[in-house]
């Protein structure tokens, strides 16, 4: 079951190539099921998400992260950003349609019931051209 | 004054506070850049203590320090609350000094503030997982309030169940939409007011008591 990890430490990409995508023209775009994060730490699920996005990713999380790991990611992410190097990220997830459908007992055990379908990519590649409830319309483009 | 008195003053003052239960509550003033959070912050303070907290600005980022205000003491109905508040920079999820430079900046100080401004960001997350007994939420009415970091922040907010009042500023100007900020989050409470003009300010002010008194 365990495998490459997707730049994990900046290694071996899924494809095995070099993890720098810009040696062609596409923009690699990393689909990560809810069951791959499953196993992982916060930090481990960050160090994922950034060092795609760094690595000019754009990354899909089928899950979404949990509260606490948006406000780690928002924190990580500020202390990597460096004049013309990193700017940052662009991240989009459904607006919640409906915040009571968490129970107190939900959140008292941890369970995320707002599990959903977060994009995320380098501030300076992707850009929500449109967002609502239903759909997420972005346009990326190369560096 | 004699002996007594003084030393039952001081009982009393003593037993004030641990009945009060605790130390003044700490109110983070979160908000995404330029929605008037230092504006607010500052009308608070000059409203009960007679002194600002910190520079305003349209450029944005303007706040990237965290900046406290201890023991604002709030009467509201003779009874007074006490709260330490703490404007925090505007939280975003990207920096770019370039952004600056369009407010007349050089490079070397739009680079320096761009990295202020991560560092102030990064602290202020940190805050609000570890250090705030509840929060003033602040956007401007004049734009629109479903940003992913909107949405973020407040299910962040929710998710550690602190008591959180939402403001919708800048009521002053003619595109303010009030009703949109409340669609927007219709779980919470949502209070109109202009911090620049005062506008509403004694519902603020009696929403604060009520909310974290
Ligand atoms: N018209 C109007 N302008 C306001 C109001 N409140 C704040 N402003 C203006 O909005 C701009 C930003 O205000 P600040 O208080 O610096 O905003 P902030 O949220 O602290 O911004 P950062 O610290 O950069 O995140 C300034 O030009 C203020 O004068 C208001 O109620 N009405
Ligand atoms: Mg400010």
């Amino acid at each position: 079951m365990p495998e490459a990890t997707p730049n994990v430490d900046g290694g071996d990409g899924i494809d095995g190539s070099d993890d720098d995508n810009g040696d062609d023209d596409g923009v690699r775009i990393d689909l990560i099921s809810g069951a791959r994060m499953e196993g992982l730490t916060s930090m481990e699920k960050i160090r994922l998400i950034l060092d795609g996005v760094r690595d000019g990713n754009i990354v899909i999380l089928e899950e979404g992260l949990a509260p606490d790991e948006e406000s780690k990611l928002i924190e990580v992410t500020m202390t990597e950003i460096s004049p013309d190097e990193f700017t940052g990220i662009e991240i989009e997830t459904y607006p919640k349609s409906d915040a009571g459908d968490q129970t107190l007992l939900d959140r008292l055990m941890g369970r995320e019931s707002a599990q959903k379908l977060t994009v995320i990519g380098p501030a300076n590649q992707l850009q929500t051209l449109h967002k609502d409830e239903t759909l997420i319309s972005a346009l990326v483009s190369r560096k | 004054m004699g002996l007594l008195t003084n030393l039952k003053d001081s009982i009393s003052k003593v037993s004030d506070r641990l009945f009060a239960d605790e130390e003044p509550k700490r109110i983070g003033i979160y908000g995404p850049p330029n929605a008037g959070k230092t504006t607010l912050a500052n009308r608070i303070a000059r409203d009960w203590t007679g002194d600002a907290v910190g520079p305003e600005s349209h450029v944005p980022h303007e706040t990237r320090r965290a900046r406290r205000k201890e023991g604002v003491e709030i009467e509201r109905n003779g009874r007074t609350v006490t709260i330490d508040i703490v404007d925090t920079p505007g939280v975003t999820t990207k920096v770019d000094y370039k952004e600056f430079l369009d407010h007349d900046m050089e490079k070397d100080d739009a680079v320096r503030r761009s990295r202020e401004a991560t560092e102030g960001v990064a602290e202020a997350m940190h805050w609000l997982r570890e250090d705030v007994d509840g929060v003033i939420y602040v956007l401007d009415s004049t734009t629109d309030p479903f940003t992913q970091v909107n949405t973020m922040l407040i299910g962040i907010i929710e998710s550690q169940d602190l008591p959180v009042l939402i403001l919708a500023n800048k009521t002053d100007l003619p595109e303010s939409n009030i009703q949109r900020v409340a669609n927007a989050f219709p779980q919470h409470e949502t209070i109109p007011l202009s911090a620049l003009e005062g506008d509403n300010m004694d519902e603020v002010y009696d929403k604060i008591a009520e909310y974290f008194g």
